[in-house]
């Protein structure tokens, strides 16, 4: 007798592959699709080959904009892999000392700013930062540094910087959690027998806690890197869509809003929309990749 | 058990649905000739349509019942071109001024109105905004604009003795008084969110020294260019202001620069007649406005009449000759004047002359008869290449203000723009 054809593998499999399938993958290949596709004066869609992708890279106008959102994209990334994840990871040690006290209250409070909205989180730091009634220059002022103050949202040099820290406070919880699971995860006899072998507190943490929780930096290196080069949202929120000053802010996410939406007089693109969107899903791919065959998977996997 | 119960329950619900469909569909069958929905992205505006403008309609015409449909600003373009590909959009469409609006023309959305009398009180500079290129066919009927000019806090001027400034240099005078004698922020304004540098700045005060539609045809026809002598006075004169602004002015959004002037901590306010409505509501002063001062000695003064809502009429209406009927009733001096004092600071675009009930708006709206008027010289055909015409001047604009970009730099690089694919300038 043969063996029945495996119908349950089917039904299990089914509900994932088909939703992932109708809402994920059929969109992104339409979406490449369109991306090889000009439209002519009635709106109908033709054929155009790689004419979009030529566009985006040789003509000065589009590729100045695109390099543009790319770098200060670099620098938003830079800035959260600097500042943002080791300040995750100092967090998330200081959360596993057994002497923490109130560690829950800490946690909380830490990991409360990631669940408010951007659009909160736009409107509260402008507040606090702006030079008409804003309280920071007031609290520098106790300090005496009330001389380094500046309009920091709205010049060219410091306005990147300056939203991309607004977006580390936001959502330095995530490197947080995420680092102190893997922590809480390491059993106990580890740190005991190094601390019988006389290892020092700092010792531990160096050479036995950071080696069995590189795994998980590199995800949270990796979902940075995801998250960063699809932010859109907080920059328009503070920034607007034409995300100045000069252009100073824009990232792939307001490049790819304006090219595709529109913005003001500038009527959208769906086809030039399409050809940016399938950049940065090439970026993240490639970026992806990357990491995975080059970082994770050479990182030692110790089995606990 | 379950099962029927719950077959039950939908089969009544359903009973129900066709039921109340039913009602509701009656009456409208019954008593109304015919049917004219309005789409608009004005939903600030639901309730004058509902509770003044339709009654008045209604009353000259009462077998026409007319429904204001409007939808969040921000989803309106979306949102609109989703309901005409799907047939489901309503009789009468609120126009955006210039390309948007052709594009709906040239897709076969919008209806041709050539030979609608109502047009007829309008004039060539007021329907530019929503004719094809060569002005042949008209395809919405214009409804509203918004003029530029400033307001000024009337307490903080008397205070210090200042009157209002007629000329650029008693202009720059009064910024230089009342910062040297007041606390006061002497110039209102933002660089934060870049287009009111362009709009309330470059905009307002430009038309003075390019001559109004003078310039603004003579940019299109690329027998000017925006690095001739009148563009870059124009940014000269804004760079002037860069000393007198609020501190910090590089991170002061609009709503900022709103609640400077209206807390009564700024004398001038470069302003776009809508703000008169917000100013009505939260200063507790008294305010009043002035043109764009004139360049030395200059006795032609031009404004920025911007024309910025029309109405145009479905192509797939199914009413047609209902929705020519509303249109010329739009055109009439009743509408303008219902209009006009329902929403001070926006403009009926007709010949007639309209009483307004708010002091400031009928200032801003007196200057139709003593200056000559224009449009934004970005709007009409020149914002339709890459890079973008109308972002480059928030850019530039804004820029100049922040003292990053000379005026001269700020000329090149919006002709530069231009350069690259309009015809006329290449």
């Amino acid at each position: 007798m043969t063996r029945r054809f495996p119908l349950h593998i089917v039904v299990f499999l089914a509900p994932a592959v088909v939703i992932y399938t109708v809402f994920m993958i059929y969109p992104l290949l339409d979406s490449i699709r369109l991306s090889f596709y000009s439209l002519d004066e009635t709106g109908l869609p033709y054929f155009d080959g790689f004419k979009n992708y030529f566009t985006l890279f040789n003509d000065p106008n589009w590729s100045g904009a695109f390099w543009n959102a790319f770098w200060n994209n670099i620098i938003l990334f830079a800035i959260h892999m600097l500042v943002q994840n080791p300040i995750g990871l100092l967090l998330a040690a200081c959360l596993s000392l057994p002497v923490l006290k109130g560690r829950h209250i800490y946690r909380t409070a830490i990991f409360l700013p990631t669940m408010l909205s951007v659009v909160i989180i736009g409107f509260i730091w402008q507040l606090i930062l702006s030079p008409l009634w804003g309280v920071a220059e007031t609290l520098m002022d106790f300090v005496g540094l009330a001389g380094f103050f500046g309009p920091w949202l709205g010049e060219k040099g410091t306005a990147l910087v300056t939203v991309s820290l607004i977006s580390v406070w936001q959502f330095v919880g995530i490197p947080m959690m995420l680092i102190y699971a893997a922590l809480l995860s390491i059993p106990e006899d580890l740190t005991e027998a190094a601390t019988i072998d006389g290892a020092r507190h700092w010792q531990v943490f160096w050479r036995i806690k950071l080696p069995l929780i590189l795994p998980t930096l590199g995800i949270v290196s990796i979902l940075t890197f995801v998250a960063n080069f699809n932010a859109f949202d907080l920059i328009y929120a503070i920034k607007g869509g034409l995300a100045g000053p000069d252009f100073a802010t824009d990232i792939m996410g307001t490049f790819f809003y304006r090219t595709f939406f529109g913005f003001q007089l500038q009527l959208g693109s769906t086809t030039m929309g399409a050809t940016v969107a399938t950049i940065m899903f090439v970026i993240i791919l490639v970026g992806v990749l990357i990491f995975f065959f080059g970082v994770q998977r050479r990182l030692l996997r110790h089995q606990l | 058990m379950r099962h029927s119960s719950s077959f039950t329950w939908a089969r009544a619900g359903l009973a129900a649905a066709a039921l109340a469909g039913f009602a509701l569909a009656a009456p409208i069958a019954a008593s109304a000739a015919s049917s004219l929905t309005i789409e608009s992205w004005r939903n600030d505006d639901l309730d004058i349509w509902m509770d003044k403008i339709i009654p008045a309609f209604n009353k000259s015409y009462p077998d026409i019942k007319v429904v204001f449909a409007p939808m969040p600003p921000a989803d309106y373009n979306a949102g609109l071109n989703t309901k005409l590909a799907g047939g489901t959009a309503g009789d009468l469409i609120t126009c955006r001024p210039f390309d948007a609006s052709l594009e709906l023309f040239k897709r076969g959305s919008l209806a041709s109105l050539n030979g609608l009398e109502g047009l007829d009180s309008f004039s060539n500079v007021a329907k530019s905004a929503w004719q094809t290129d060569d002005g042949a066919t008209t395809f919405c009927l214009p409804m509203a604009s918004v003029i530029h000019g400033f307001i000024y806090n009337k307490e903080i001027f008397s205070e210090l003795g200042l009157s209002v400034p007629k000329t650029i240099d008693q202009f720059n005078a009064a910024l230089a008084t009342i910062k040297a004698k007041s606390k006061y922020t002497p110039i209102a304004l933002g660089t934060s969110d870049q287009w009111e540098s362009a709009t309330m700045g470059f905009q307002n005060i430009g038309p003075n020294f390019w001559k109004g539609e003078d310039g603004r045809q003579a940019l299109i026809k690329g027998t000017q260019k925006y690095t001739d002598a009148a563009y870059i006075k124009t940014w000269e004169q804004i760079a002037a202001w860069g000393p007198f602004m609020g501190k910090g002015f590089k991170a002061q959004k609009y709503p900022d620069t709103q609640n400077l002037f209206s807390l009564g901590r700024a004398a001038i306010y470069p302003a776009g007649s809508w703000d008169i409505s917000t100013f009505n509501k939260q200063a507790d002063f008294k305010f009043g406005a002035f043109p764009p001062p004139l360049p030395a000695g200059q006795s032609e003064c031009y404004i920025s009449d911007h024309t910025d809502i029309g109405l145009g009429i479905n192509k797939a209406s199914k009413n047609m000759a209902a929705a020519k009927t509303f249109l010329n009733w739009m055109a009439t001096a009743e509408f303008a004047e219902l209009y006009a004092n329902a929403l001070p600071g926006f403009f009926p675009l007709g010949k007639h002359k309209v009483k307004l009930d708010d002091p400031v708006a009928q200032q801003f709206v007196d200057w139709r008869g003593t200056c000559k008027s224009t449009i934004r010289n970005s709007y009409q055909i020149l914002s339709r290449g890459t890079p973008n015409l109308e972002n480059d001047l928030w850019n530039v604009s804004a820029q100049v203000l922040n003292g990053t970009l000379s005026p001269q730099q700020a000329a090149a690089k919006a002709q530069a723009g231009l350069n690259a694919w309009y015809k006329p300038h290449q």
